[in-house]
Order: C-alpha cells, then sequence, then structure tokens
C-alpha cells in the first residue's frame, strides 16, 4: 500500500529537480501565508464579499490587471532561465527535457496568460468609462470570464508541480503533441489550461461588442468614440472570429490524445498538417488581437500628450478595421516552407504586405498628431516614443519575413525570434506599459513615481534593444529557435553573451517597476482632481477612483474628445453643460456562481488531465448544475439611491 | 530632447559594437551564400531591406525630429485644432502602398523562379539525395550510388542536387543556410528541395524545426568538393562501411542522437517505403493547390494500391482500440 | 444605437415611483438579445471549423469501412424530419407567447422538447450500431469527424433539452414577462439555428455520403 502511495506521488508530483523543489517550498510557504493573514486579519469575508464574488468592471480589471503581472513575473523567469541557459556554449544549466518544457510555458504564458488578461484587465478598467457607461453589457458573463482565465491559467501552472510542464512548443505541432510523442500529463494541462481560459476570452470579446455597440453615453455615435474604444472593438471582432476555431482545435487534438481518434495523428488517415493550419487561422489573427488595442493606447496618450487631437480619426479607424479583417488571410505565412507551391506562397506573401499598409499610416497619424502639438514626456508618454521606433524596426523585418522565397531562409530562425519580441514587447508590452501608466492614477486614485518609472523606462528600452538585436544577426549566422545549446564551434558565443545581458536588463526594469509600485503605495501622491493628465475623454471627467457606479448623471455628448471641448468652452467663460437631476441607480448584485463554476471547470479539467473520470464527471456536472442555478435567479439587481450617491459624490468633493 | 539624443545613440553604438563582433560578416552565413539558390535569395533580402529602408529610415529621422521639435518647452508652432489633411493623408497612403506594389511584384516574381521543388536549369544531371528525418538524426540515402549516410552529406560542386525528403518522426526542416532556404521533411510526404553549391567548402545543415527532446542535436555537415573527390569517398564508402538494412533502419529509427555513420548499401525501396508507411504520395509541385485536400483524397487509395498486408493489419488494430474504447 | 440600453444607467424617470422598472429591463433584455445573435457567430464558426475538418478528412478510412458502406439513410431521414418539426413546433411556442397563452406555449414547448429527446435517442441508436458495425472514433480520420461533427451538434440540442426544461419550469414560476419572453425567444433562436446546422450535416455528411 505504502509503495503504491509512493509511486503514484512520485508519478503526481514533479521531482528529481533542486529548481523545482525550491519552487514546491515557496509555492506552499505562499499558500500558507496567505491563508494565515486572511485568518489572522479576518480577511475573508471581504476578500469573498468584495473581490471574488464581484460583477464591477472595475474591480475585475484589478483582479486581471494583478494576475496579469504575475503571470509576466512568472513567464519573465521562464525567459531568462533560457537565456542564462544559452548565454554560454554548451552550457548544462538545464537539461534539454527542461529547456523544451520552459520555452513552452515561456510562450503560453507570455501570449495567453499575460499579454491577453493585461489587455482584458485595460478593456475593463477603461472602455466603460470612456463610453461614459456604467458597466459592461454583462457584468456576470464578465465575472465569469475573469474566473475562467484564472483557474484555467491556474491549471496550466499546476503543471510546473504536478504532472510535469508541456514541452511540444506554445502551438504544440502534432504528430509531437500526440499521445505517441508525448504520452505525459503536460500536454493535457497545455490543452485544458488553454480552452478553459480561451471559453472566458470568447465570452470577453461578445461582452465588449455589445457594451461598444450599445452602451454608449447618449449623443456618442460611433464616429465620436474614442480612439482606445475603436481598437477594443475590432480586437473583440477579432477574437469571436478567431477564437471558436482555437476551441475546436484544442478539442480534437484532445480527443485524438483521450478517445484515440484520427485528426492529427500519423495513422489512420490523420493529418497533422491540418493542425497548422487551424492553429494559425487562430494565432496570426491571436497576434492582432493583442497589438490592435495597443495601437488604440497609444491613439489616446500621443494626442493626450500633445495637447492636440488626433490626426486622421477617419485613416485610424478604417485601419484598425481591415487590419483586423486582413488578420484573417495572412496564416499561411507561418509555414512558407511546407511546400504548398508558389501560388499559395504568392498569396499570403501579398496578403501579409498589404498589412504592413494600414499599419504603416498609422505610424504616419501618431507623428502628424504630435506635429505642432506641446509634447511633454511623462512615462506613458515615453513609452509611446519608445514604441514608434522599435515597432516601425519590428514591422520592416516583418515585410521582410513575408517576402515568402527569402524567408525560407528566415524561418524557425532567431531573425523569427527577434523580429516577434520586437513587435510583441516593443508594440504590445510597451502599448499595454503605457496604458497602466496612463491610467493608474484613474484606477487607484494615485499617480505612480515619474522618476522610478523613467529608470524603469530606459533600462527596459535598452535591455530590449541589447537583448533582440544581436538575435536578427544570429538568425543570420543560422542558429535556429528552440535549440537548447550549441558549441563553441559555431560562433555564437559573443551574440548569445550580449542578449543574456539584455534580458537581464529588462528583468531589472521589471523590478524597477516593482519598486515603483510599492514606492508609490507608500508615499501616496494622490490625485483629487480626477484628470491628471488635463485629459480628452470621459473618463477623466469622474473622480479618481470611479465611484461604485461611474457616472452620477450619465454624460450628454457633443463632439469628438468631448471632456477636452467642454474644458475649452468653460475656459472661454462659457458655462459648462447643464447636468441632468440625479436618480436611483440600477446596478447588478454581486454573484458567487462565476467563481464557483469555474472552480468546477478546473476540477473537470483536471479529471481529463488524469483521466480520472470519478473526478472530471463531478467537475462538469457541477459547471452545468450552476449555469441553471444562475439561469433560476430572478432578482439580481438593485438600486443605489440618490442619497447614498449624493454622499459618495461629496466624499469625492464633487458637486452633483 | 536629450533622453532621445542619448538613446539614437545607444542604439548606434550598439550597432557598430554588433558589427565589430560579428567579425567582418564571415560568420552571417545567410549573407554569405555558396550556391545559386542561397544567391538569389540573398538578392531578394537585399532588395526588400533597401526598399523598407526607402520609408524607415525617413520615419525614423521624422520622429526624432518632432520629438525635438515640438516638445513643450521650445514653444514651437502649437496648433491644436490640426486633425486632418487629405493631401497629408493621400500621400502616406500611398508611400507604403507604391513600395507593397513593388515588392509584391518582386517577391511574386522570385516566388515561382525560386519554387522549391522546380529543378534547376543546368547542363549537369542532378544527383539525388533521399533525406529522412528521424527522431533525433537526419538519415541520407544515394539511391544511384547505393549508399546512405547519417548526419553528413557530401556531393559535387557544381551539379544539381535534388533532395527529396520525408520524416519517419515529427516533422522537422531541412536547412543548408549556405546552400539556400530550407524545407519542411513531413510524415507521409515526399517533398522536393533543390539545391546547387558553386563551390567547395564544408557548410553547416541543420534541423530547424522543433522535433522533441535532442532536436538541437540534429545539425550535419554538407561537404561539397569537386566529383573526383566525391567519386573517390563513394568508393571508400562502399568499401569500408557496413551495410544497411531493415533491421538496421529500425535500429536507426529508434530515438536518439546518433554520430556520422556511413553504410554501403540500402535495402531497395526503404525511401518509398517510409512515405508509404503513413499513407502517403509524392508530394503536389509548385502548381499544387490546397495541399490537404490532396493528401486527404489521395492517401486512401495510395494506401489500398500500395500492398493488400496492411488494411488488414490496421483492422485488427482497430478491434482492439474499439475495446478499449468501450472500457475507457 | 447610442441610447442608453444599458439598464445600470438611471431608469426613465417616468417609473420613479415603480422601483423594478419593467422598462429598464426591456432594455437589459435587448442587449442580451443582442449578445445571444453574437454567440451564435461564434457558434456557427465553431460548426464552420468542424465541417472544414470533415471535408478535409473525408475519404480518409485507412483502409476501414465507408460511410456509404454503413450509413442507413431511413433512420437519419427520419431523424432529419423530427428535428424539422421540433423546430416548427418550437415556432408555434413562440405564436402561443406572442398571442399571451402561457398554457399553449408551455405545451408546444413540451412538445419540442419530446421531438428533441427522439432526435437524440435515434442518434444515439445510430451511433451504436455503427461502432457495432466496426466504426468507432477511433477506427480512422474519417469516422472521427464523423463522430465529432455530428456529435457536437448532438450535444447542442442536449444542452437545449435541458435548458428548454430550465425556461418551461421559470414559465410555470414566473409567467410570460420581460425575461421570459427574451429566454423564450432565445431558446427558440438557438433551435432553429440547430436545425440549419443540421441541414448542412444531412447534406454534407449523409447525403453526400451515401451518394
Amino acid at each position: 500500500m505504502l509503495d503504491k502511495i509512493k509511486d503514484f506521488a512520485s508519478d503526481f508530483f514533479v521531482t528529481g529537480d533542486p529548481l523545482i523543489y525550491g519552487a514546491d517550498v515557496s509555492i506552499g510557504l505562499t499558500i500558507i501565508a496567505v491563508v494565515f493573514a486572511l485568518t489572522y486579519f479576518k480577511k475573508w469575508t471581504w476578500l469573498w464579499r468584495d473581490w471574488l464574488t464581484t460583477v464591477d468592471h472595475k474591480k475585475i480589471g484589478i483582479m486581471y490587471v494583478i494576475a496579469s503581472l504575475l503571470m509576466l513575473f512568472r513567464g519573465g523567469v521562464d525567459a531568462l532561465l533560457m537565456r542564462t541557459q544559452l548565454a554560454i556554449p554548451d552550457s548544462e544549466f538545464l537539461s534539454p527535457e527542461h529547456y523544451n518544457q520552459i520555452f513552452t510555458t515561456h510562450g503560453v504564458i507570455m501570449i495567453l496568460f499575460m499579454a491577453m488578461p493585461l489587455m482584458f484587465g485595460l478593456f475593463n478598467l477603461v472602455v466603460p468609462l470612456q463610453l461614459g457607461a456604467r458597466d459592461v453589457a454583462f457584468p456576470f458573463l464578465n465575472s465569469l470570464s475573469f474566473w475562467l482565465f484564472f483557474f484555467g491559467a491556474m491549471l496550466f501552472n499546476v503543471s510546473f508541480v504536478i504532472g510535469g510542464s508541456p514541452d511540444a512548443g506554445w502551438l504544440s505541432y502534432p504528430p509531437l503533441s500526440g499521445i505517441s510523442h508525448s504520452p505525459g500529463v503536460g500536454q493535457d494541462f497545455y490543452i485544458w489550461g488553454i480552452q478553459i481560459s480561451g471559453i472566458g476570452s470568447l465570452m470577453t470579446g461578445i461582452n465588449f461588442i455589445v457594451t461598444i455597440l450599445k452602451m454608449r453615453a447618449p449623443g456618442m455615435k460611433l464616429m465620436k468614440m474614442p480612439m482606445f474604444s475603436w481598437s477594443v472593438l475590432s480586437s473583440c471582432l477579432t477574437i469571436i472570429l478567431a477564437f471558436p476555431i482555437l476551441t475546436v482545435t484544442l478539442a480534437l487534438l484532445f480527443i485524438d490524445r483521450y478517445l484515440g481518434a484520427h485528426f492529427f495523428t500519423l495513422d489512420g488517415g490523420g493529418n497533422p498538417m491540418m493542425y497548422i493550419n487551424l492553429i494559425w487561422m487562430w494565432g496570426h489573427p491571436e497576434v492582432y488581437i493583442v497589438v490592435l488595442p495597443a495601437f488604440g493606447i497609444f491613439s489616446e496618450i500621443a494626442a493626450t500628450f500633445a495637447k492636440k487631437k488626433l490626426f486622421g480619426y477617419k485613416s485610424m479607424v478604417f485601419a484598425l478595421m481591415s487590419i483586423s479583417l486582413l488578420s484573417f488571410f495572412t496564416w499561411a505565412h507561418h509555414f512558407f516552407t511546407m511546400g504548398s507551391g508558389a501560388n499559395v506562397n504568392a498569396f499570403f506573401a501579398v496578403t501579409t504586405m498589404i498589412i504592413a499598409i494600414p499599419t504603416g499610416v498609422k505610424v504616419f497619424n501618431w507623428l502628424f498628431t504630435m506635429y505642432r502639438g506641446r509634447l511633454s514626456f511623462p512615462t506613458p508618454m515615453l513609452w509611446m516614443i519608445g514604441f514608434i521606433p522599435c515597432f516601425v524596426v519590428g514591422g520592416m523585418t516583418g515585410v521582410l519575413l513575408s517576402v515568402a522565397p527569402a524567408d525560407f531562409q528566415f524561418h524557425n530562425s532567431y531573425f523569427l525570434i527577434a523580429h516577434f519580441h520586437q513587435v510583441l514587447i516593443g508594440g504590445v508590452a510597451f502599448g499595454y506599459f503605457a496604458g497602466l501608466y496612463y491610467w493608474w492614477p484613474k484606477v487607484f486614485g494615485f499617480k505612480l513615481n515619474e522618476k522610478i518609472g523613467k529608470w524603469a523606462f530606459w533600462t527596459w528600452n535598452i535591455g530590449f534593444y541589447v537583448c533582440f538585436m544581436p538575435q536578427y544577426f544570429l538568425g543570420l549566422m543560422g542558429m535556429t529557435r528552440r535549440v537548447s545549446s550549441y558549441g563553441w564551434d559555431k560562433g555564437w558565443y559573443e551574440l548569445n553573451l550580449t542578449s543574456t545581458i539584455g534580458g537581464f536588463l529588462m528583468g531589472i526594469g521589471f523590478l524597477f517597476q516593482v519598486w515603483q509600485i510599492l514606492h508609490s503605495i507608500k508615499f501616496m501622491e494622490k490625485d483629487t482632481t480626477g484628470d491628471p493628465w488635463d485629459g480628452r475623454t470621459l473618463e477623466w471627467t469622474i473622480p479618481s477612483p470611479a465611484p461604485l457606479y461611474n457616472f452620477a448623471t450619465l454624460p450628454q455628448v457633443t463632439e469628438k474628445d468631448d471632456f477636452w471641448e467642454e474644458k475649452q468652452r468653460i475656459a472661454q467663460g462659457h458655462a459648462p453643460k447643464p447636468r441632468p437631476q440625479l436618480e436611483p441607480i440600477h446596478m447588478p448584485k454581486n454573484s458567487g456562481i462565476p467563481f464557483v463554476m469555474s472552480a468546477f471547470w478546473f476540477v473537470a479539467g483536471f479529471g481529463f488531465v488524469f483521466d480520472w473520470l470519478w473526478m472530471a464527471i463531478p467537475g462538469l456536472i457541477g459547471v452545468a448544475v450552476c449555469m441553471l442555478v444562475h439561469s433560476f435567479r430572478y432578482k439580481t439587481d438593485y438600486y443605489i439611491s440618490v442619497d447614498e450617491i449624493k454622499r459618495t459624490e461629496a466624499a469625492a468633493r464633487r458637486v452633483v | 530632447m536629450m533622453k532621445g539624443l542619448r538613446r539614437l545613440t545607444a542604439m548606434m553604438s550598439l550597432l557598430a559594437m554588433t558589427i565589430l563582433m560579428t567579425g567582418c560578416g564571415d560568420k552571417l552565413i545567410v549573407l554569405n551564400p555558396k550556391g545559386e539558390i542561397g544567391k538569389h535569395q540573398l538578392d531578394l533580402i537585399i532588395i526588400s531591406t533597401v526598399l523598407c529602408l526607402v520609408v524607415i529610415v525617413p520615419v525614423l529621422i521624422l520622429t526624432f525630429y518632432i520629438v525635438w521639435k515640438y516638445r513643450k518647452e521650445k514653444k514651437a508652432k502649437y496648433d491644436p485644432n490640426w486633425e486632418h489633411s487629405t493631401k497629408l493623408e493621400t500621400i502616406w497612403w500611398s508611400i507604403p502602398i507604391v513600395i507593397i506594389a513593388i515588392l509584391a511584384v518582386i517577391t511574386v516574381q522570385y516566388s515561382y523562379k525560386l519554387e522549391p521543388s522546380k529543378p534547376l536549369e543546368h547542363e549537369a544531371e542532378p544527383i539525388v539525395i533521399q533525406v529522412t528525418s528521424l527522431d533525433w538524426k537526419w538519415l541520407f540515402q544515394y539511391p544511384d550510388q547505393g549508399i546512405a549516410t547519417v548526419n553528413y552529406i557530401q556531393f559535387p560542386d557544381n551539379v544539381p542536387i535534388q533532395f527529396e525528403l520525408t520524416s519517419d518522426a515529427p516533422m522537422n526542416s531541412f536547412w543548408i543556410p549556405q546552400l539556400g532556404g530550407q524545407i519542411y521533411t513531413m510524415s507521409g510526404m515526399a517533398m522536393k528541395l533543390h539545391l546547387i553549391a558553386n563551390e567547395p567548402g564544408s557548410y553547416l545543415g541543420m534541423g530547424a524545426n522543433f522535433s522533441g527532446r535532442e532536436f538541437g542535436k540534429m545539425q550535419f555537415t554538407a561537404k561539397a568538393t569537386s566529383q573526383e573527390e566525391f567519386d573517390t569517398w563513394v568508393q571508400s564508402v562502399k568499401d569500408s562501411s557496413p551495410a544497411l538494412t531493415k533491421e538496421g533502419y529500425e535500429q536507426l529509427a529508434i530515438p536518439g542522437v546518433s554520430e556520422v555513420e556511413t553504410f554501403s548499401s540500402i535495402p531497395t525501396g526503404l525511401f518509398q517505403e517510409i512515405v508509404t508507411k503513413y499513407g502517403g504520395h509524392n508530394h503536389p509541385s509548385s502548381e499544387g493547390g490546397s495541399n490537404n485536400n490532396e493528401h486527404g483524397s489521395h492517401s486512401n487509395s495510395d494506401k489500398a494500391a500500395d500492398s493488400d498486408k496492411a488494411p488488414v493489419i490496421e483492422k485488427e488494430d482497430h478491434s482492439s482500440t474499439n475495446h478499449e474504447g468501450h472500457t475507457k | 444605437m447610442a441610447q442608453s440600453g444599458n439598464h445600470i444607467i438611471a431608469k426613465p424617470s417616468q417609473e420613479h415611483d415603480h422601483g423594478h422598472g419593467k422598462e429598464g429591463h426591456h432594455d437589459l433584455e435587448s442587449l442580451r438579445m443582442m449578445g445571444f445573435w453574437i454567440f451564435l457567430i461564434t457558434d456557427c464558426i465553431l460548426f464552420g471549423t468542424l465541417f472544414a475538418t470533415y471535408v478535409v478528412l473525408n475519404g480518409n478510412t485507412a483502409g476501414g469501412p465507408t460511410p456509404a458502406e454503413l450509413f442507413e439513410m431511413p433512420g437519419v431521414i427520419a431523424e432529419t424530419f423530427i428535428l424539422l418539426t421540433s423546430s416548427f413546433t418550437s415556432g408555434l411556442a413562440v405564436l402561443s407567447m406572442n398571442r399571451g397563452d402561457r398554457k399553449g406555449l408551455i405545451r408546444w414547448l413540451l412538445v419540442t422538447v419530446l421531438l428533441g429527446a427522439s432526435f437524440i435517442a435515434l442518434e444515439v441508436t445510430e451511433f451504436m450500431t455503427l461502432v457495432h458495425e466496426g466504426a468507432s472514433i477511433s477506427t480512422s480520420a474519417q469516422w472521427s469527424a464523423f463522430y465529432v461533427l455530428v456529435g457536437t451538434h448532438g450535444l447542442h440540442v442536449t444542452i437545449g433539452l435541458v435548458w428548454m426544461i430550465a425556461i418551461m419550469i421559470q414559465l410555470k414560476q414566473h409567467g410570460i414577462n420581460s425575461v421570459t419572453r427574451r429566454k423564450v425567444n432565445i431558446i427558440s433562436l438557438y433551435w432553429h439555428f440547430l436545425d440549419v446546422i443540421w441541414i448542412f450535416v444531412f447534406t454534407i455528411v449523409y447525403m453526400m455520403g451515401v451518394m
């Protein structure tokens, strides 16, 4: 009996690596510390009532941001482990197995559990406020989306200590990811982790489309909507068209592994190339899903800190929409070397290049937003300025890669690695950082320390170039991606070492950001104005942080950049717009169902990973019961009284 | 804006440093091709880079200029409501359109010209090398010479090489950067890649696509020599190496890494067997449309025609999996 | 469009005294209807991907049985008629609702549920027969694609059945109001959608399979 338990435990838990034992201990200690702190300070009910069950978009946004920053930490540690391994030739710091796991989890976490939730966090924090709405269209669904993401991410991360991590690359091509070549549970963790959070992403897409189309403040025509909201709309449209493909693809892979089906197997008439097509039909739009909102953020920031209207609004909208449409016609450029023939390659090469046109136009429009402006350079604007050269160079190497016959020489090399890190870090990460700095005072009611922020910006930026510029040259030297070590004879040593130094510089940049946040919490510089940047859009009209109901009375919009125009009018001595009378506000009640239902999804996913139907089936039943219980709830709302609104507004020193 | 300038210098010195460190670009093997295909691809890389730089460089200069000129302290012309100019926007919609149009035309031309399955125009008869990617080694068969090698190829220079590629493991990618770009090796497929070496030399070859634990060890040397040296080498392999048998191949296919090996003979039809093992067919040439459909529709008939034995075995397999399916 | 379609927006002033104003709910219900339409778009893509998969893998029987050998059309045609009829009865349910006839509404929903359940029963029988004849999900890519495509449709129908029963209970509890009205409209929309999907399944999988 004891032996049996021992056998089971040694399979169940990941063993044999000091790094992982260290992680086990620290995870255990953290959990104990959290549980102890919550109990000691009697915070359990607070946690449940104020956070786990909340349907408030602002709190959900904060939870997204916290979770994604934790994931940024984990993905970043993965990156530094890889860079440490590659710093010198013939390094034995990581075994090939371990290295394969790390680049797999690094890719999955950075795209799906860092970039996506950080993006959703910003959607939640900003979009309703920018539209002059009191919440998203479906607050309950919004909470469910978050918890599905959270439990999906946890399920994926559990593989680190239980069962073993996936190691077939971030897109897990079969047959390598099939049961024949990856018999372990790591691949199942991959499938279920992404699947569960993917359902959440799909629902967020639906939620924000309806929010943007139906809940804009009175008078805000679509063509008067702030550019960030436009970018969210284009990103969400892409989500709803792309994510169902991912759902199907992962489901088919799982059915192959679990029921012995033959979708992507080598035998039985399966077709692995179909997986590669399907996964990129999702995967390519996915990178545009994450980058489009960053474009929106830059548009907001450029206009605000140039104190000037966004140049070429209509062009910008058109460019956003055409990018999200075109993103569906380029997927095959990820496998020009699969021998599809010149016709197919030429077609996808040209469609890929065409995307450069609207993207290029956006860059010109940002530049001319700043042209004849009054530029100031607080941290959000720094990231915006840092973004332009970085993204322009990254975009250029993207065009080089899209030239199909030349791609035969770039494909799978470090040239490609350098390219996509340049657009994803230079575009997405810089964009979201800029957004976080920009909207931080609105969300938390205090500004982040500018001085430490500048240090963070410069270490990140210099670190970026030191890390990734050498990788272009490594690619041209023939270094292929995903190699876990290389010999002295290759001559790749100097550039790899340089790249590693750059990687660690970015790590230091991240530490600066952590320090910046902690420092700013301690020496809080409160934002009492609600409008710390002299903003242009509706979110800056309300107190920071925004009250539960966001807007005491709904704003009446007459123009683009309505708040800016209103401030100009008042400065010219005109009277402010009249405000409607206060009325009770209809609000949704909190609900624990999203949390519980997502936990059941976790249970079901965990059961399927280990092929334990006794666990998986009750998990699925739990999910179904939660849905039914929700369906039978009718009293899901309440009203905030006029008196309470008056008290809240008075506390924020607002006259209503 | 001092900081912008500071970063510009940082970038510039970094670039200079990088170029210095690489030592005259000798190591940049992609930019130093020794074969016709690689040279054409280099031409294309240079053309596309120059075309992009035509836009990129002015944009970068403009960025620094605007950030410098319109910073708050300078009190330059301020025009807060200037938000539209049809003329300007037409200009910067058209510049990228023109550049991309030129690039697209060139790309399409080269796509047909450099299609890897297209034989090279050359007076010499091509030498055929059949490539199989295995779990974590490369098997090369010379059907005309009747020899085989592992992780090493040798061929005469100035003779076109017709690589036929497949895989008996997760897909990989066959890449000899100095001769030309790569192509995937996939089970059930026989891909074609035509390359040529214009001068003798030892070139780095590698498996470029991740295929599992030891994929990083899938590197090989591709050696181009004179025809005489090649013939001598073939003869020495025939004289001094063991034969490759079917059993020997099974041994070789077991996952693991391998040193360089040579074999004096190969079992007849081994390559074709590896391809058809997965219900394969010869890959559609440059005119092929969607390869998925091709794969789907061909595999069945190929298999039926191939042997009577295979389906019977598979039927037995099914009944057992069915059974398992039920108990699950 | 830019109107306050938002229940979290202050409710219209005329119902100051009524507390939970029906108007506010009405806006909310229209939001939900729109959300459901968008969900259907995503579901269309989901099925589209499965159909594409089926078409790509069609014929990859790996020497095993082919659809033409095993499909039994009479059963499938019966399934088709049953599902088409249930789509019609779900439409009748909506008509009863629009007349304000709660009993008729519940009765037609019940008929729809029974028809849907018999569709599922027939489908399960068909699957069991096929497995007995040697075509299971692991037989070949052809059958993997078949079971997953048809099975996903069947799963959708099953979920619809549970959902419809839940709505019937809610109709008993609450009668016809703006919330239950929206729910009936949505389930009926969903049911018609599944019907359309089935027509594609019938054509692409069964008709083209036996031809």
